[in-house]
């Protein structure tokens, strides 16, 4: 119970810092809004069902009774249009994909982490970074179209097309995933799959990876600007779609990798003395490594490469609320979210806007070097 | 409550042992001795079913081990590692709390039973007192006794131990191989490879000798522990005697001599006799000694190997009878040891035909077995003797 208790404590004041990283960052850019009038503005916006009306469709003898949910927004802020659509249109958007993302990448650099036993360990450790490069530049090289004409009986012909910005995302996602499977299958031997084997298939697949978009990147020509901001990490085209499918597909990724906390924890004591305390080990070590791909895989699909995050935030976090990942894995995610959202803030309020995986890096690395010679740190 | 049938396991072609059969009963404590590399640490590894044998059956409290999941296998054993590799700073309590683990639910969370299973096993394993430190700051020690305690708050009716006194200190090796012995009187089961023959023969019921890819010998440690099934299986000399202060067996180890055995007489009294004897016999030398008292060292020595004595009652000269026995062992022997200065009346001992050696009593070992080895062996006679050291019991 102790540490339910804890984990709520930290997680609840993390959540905290995170809505306020949030709107102070949304009202941050060249118009300045001050936070309450974000408050505001998010409120408005807020709808809650209010009812359900009934009415009618049809004509004559051919009349349908419908059922309609009506909402209601219950706040009616006075603020100012401009305002209201800048923070709606512009900023929430790449803020809240920003937090999700940092999210998804904390997360799973925490359990990658656990499950390495190793420091070193990141989200992109089982090639799922590079596979998802690969696959978004991919993308911007060659000449696929996902635009698609499909004659369907009684609609008639319905245009598939697919944007360009999606199908980045949509190649990078399936690039990700891809990537993991085969450094799973070439790591597993019937039915066991050593840690320390797909360590180096991870490394293996990272480094052919790599030599795969170094080709892509010399034969890109007009593109490389595109791909060069792709792999640094960008926010900048988020829409209110990203979100939405990273909020989908995040949450729940998140709790399946919530509930095995515990199992973490014990597997951190090697693998035969967690099977003696009765975890099945080859199942949980599936679920953890199948859970982080595609926790990573959401994040990265959507902003590019981002490192550091997962590196360097579980790090901070367990010295700060120790190993226990009952505590560190929610604190850690929370706080990945906000620390993306406030690098990304910085990336994008310079004169200029660079690349937020410059950023994240940038400042990451001086403080958690801070934090290593602040705390008496011998191993981690 | 264990059960193992035909065991095999190799690592590749290489086996490890093979067809090993083993019953251990509930409320007993098994000791595993054998030479390193005999397989100690595979066999308690298939047991807790993190080793899958090529062939052969494990069972737990009747049930194979293949039928059963990991949580139930957690609950019917727990085990108590070498050492551990956990390197993230985790308060030693939440260690000795992750021995729960089988118990709880996947949503579950510690109940009263839980917790007062980990402070019980804490307590008696005396971690409480550094119960808030990291785990990666406690010395070697300690973290042995940390994972005692969490294979205790397991709370399981058998345990396994891999070398559970190896990093301990002297105090703290009896008091886990105590802690260990109270869990068995408590009606539970305890199975531990032990490199510690002496520390095995005293607290273990049964020891199980693993050698040369199998089971050597299995029964009471005085049953196992023989110089034969010493020298056989750890191929090292032994003298196997009765410790004076436990009154278990008390194995000393030598290294090899490679002599061939010859007929021995020792005459002398005391420890450093006693001493000579226990080093001769070790040897695999066919010895008779006399004439002793028969309280004293060497008598006890001689007991111990079955090694035919002349004594005489405490506090009494020897009787023309005993000096004339002892000569004709003498007169059989290939040669006759003298330690220190012969007493006036075992004279008689040292003045027959067989040649006669005198050696200090703080001989040196080397020393002495090349005295012996020197020795012109009788054929003749030496066969007519009963080998005392080979029915040492």
């Amino acid at each position: 119970m102790r540490v339910v208790r804890r984990a709520a404590g930290w997680s609840g004041a993390l959540a905290a810092v995170l809505v306020a990283v949030v709107v102070v960052s949304a009202g941050i850019g060249p118009v300045r809004i001050p936070p309450a009038e974000v408050v505001k503005v998010v409120l408005n916006a807020l709808v809650v069902p209010a009812g359900i009306e009934t009415g009618s469709r049809g004509a004559g003898t051919l009349t349908l009774p419908t059922l309609e949910v009506v909402y209601t927004s219950p706040f009616a802020f006075p603020v100012a249009d401009v305002h209201h659509r800048i923070v709606m249109y512009v900023r929430l958007p790449r803020i809240l994909l920003a937090a999700t993302v940092g999210f998804a990448l904390a997360a799973a650099g925490t359990v990658m982490q656990g499950f390495f036993r190793n420091p070193m360990a990141d989200p992109s450790i089982i090639g799922v970074s590079s596979g998802a490069a690969v696959g978004a530049v991919g993308f911007i090289v060659l000449p696929i179209s996902l635009s698609a004409t499909v004659a369907l009986p009684l609609v008639g012909a319905v245009d598939l097309g697919i944007s360009r910005g999606v199908g980045v995302s949509l190649f990078a996602f399936i690039g990700a995933l891809a990537a993991a499977f085969v450094v799973y299958a070439i790591a597993t031997r019937h039915g066991r799959t050593p840690v320390a084997t797909l360590l180096l298939a991870g490394i293996a697949v990272q480094t052919f990876l790599g030599a795969v978009i170094s080709y892509l990147q010399l034969q890109a020509g007009e593109s490389l600007r595109q791909i060069v901001a792709w792999l640094m990490g960008h926010l900048s085209a988020a829409s209110w779609g990203d979100v939405a499918v990273t909020a989908v597909l995040v949450p729940p990724l998140f709790l399946l990798l919530l509930v095995h906390a515990r199992d973490l924890n014990v597997l951190l004591l090697g693998e035969e003395e967690a099977q003696g305390l009765g975890i099945e080990v080859e199942r949980t070590k599936r679920i953890l490594l199948g859970a982080s791909a595609l926790i990573t895989a959401a994040g990265v699909a959507f902003a590019g490469v981002i490192g550091f995050v997962g590196l360097i935030i579980p790090h901070m976090l367990r010295l700060v609320v120790g190993p226990d990942h009952r505590v560190l894995l929610p604190t850690a995610a929370l706080a990945g979210g906000s620390f993306l959202v406030a690098a990304d803030t910085l990336a994008r309020s310079g004169s200029a806007e660079v690349p937020v995986g410059i950023v994240t890096a940038a400042v990451g690395a001086p403080f958690f070097i801070y934090l290593l010679m602040s705390r008496e740190v011998h191993e981690l | 409550m264990i059960e193992v049938r035909e065991l095999t396991v190799a690592f590749g072609d290489e086996p490890v042992f093979s067809d090993v059969d083993l019953t251990v009963d509930r409320g007993t404590f098994v000791g595993l001795v054998g030479p390193n590399g005999a397989g100690k640490t595979t066999l308690l590894r298939a047991i807790k079913g993190t080793l899958k044998p090529d062939r052969g059956t494990v069972r737990l409290a009747g049930d194979p081990l293949s039928t059963l999941s990991a949580k139930a296998v957690g609950r019917r054993v727990a085990s108590v590692p070498q050492s551990t590799t956990l390197s993230f700073d985790f308060p030693v309590r939440n260690v000795v709390e992750m021995g729960r683990t089988p118990h709880i639910g996947r949503f579950g969370s510690h109940d009263a039973d839980d917790v007062s299973a980990v402070e019980e096993a804490m307590a008696a394993t005396g971690v409480a007192r550094f119960a808030d430190r990291p785990i990666t700051e406690v010395s070697g020690g300690e973290r042995g006794r940390v994972l005692l305690a969490r294979a205790i708050a397991q709370g399981t009716p058998a345990l396994l131990l891999d070398e559970p006194t190896a990093s301990l200190d002297v105090n703290h090796a009896v008091r886990t191989l105590e802690l260990v012995r109270g869990f068995v009187d408590d009606g539970r089961t305890a199975v531990a490879a032990i490199h510690d023959l002496e520390m095995a023969a005293r607290y273990c019921d049964v020891v199980v000798l693993i050698a040369d890819g199998g089971i050597q010998a299995v029964g009471a440690p005085h049953e196992v522990f023989t110089a034969e099934s010493i020298r056989a299986s750890f191929d090292a000399e032994a003298f196997v005697g009765t410790d004076p202060t436990t009154g278990s067996p008390a194995v000393t180890t030598y290294p090899t001599s490679e002599t061939d055995p010859r007929r021995v007489h020792v005459v002398g009294i005391g420890r450093p006799t006693a001493r000579v004897v226990a080093r001769l016999v070790a040897a695999g030398h066919d010895l008779s000694v006399g004439v002793v008292p028969a309280t004293g060292a060497v008598a006890g020595v001689a007991a111990d190997a079955d090694v035919p004595a002349v004594t005489v009652p405490p506090f009494e000269d020897p009787e023309r009878s005993q000096v004339a026995a002892a000569a004709d062992l003498a007169a059989d022997a290939d040669v006759v040891i003298v330690v220190g200065e012969p007493h006036e009346h075992v004279r008689p001992v040292t003045e027959t035909a067989t040649p006669t050696v005198q050696v200090p009593a703080d001989v040196d070992p080397t020393e002495l077995l090349e005295t012996v080895a020197a020795a012109t062996p009788d054929e003749g006679e030496s066969t007519d003797h009963p080998d005392g050291s080979a029915e040492a019991a």
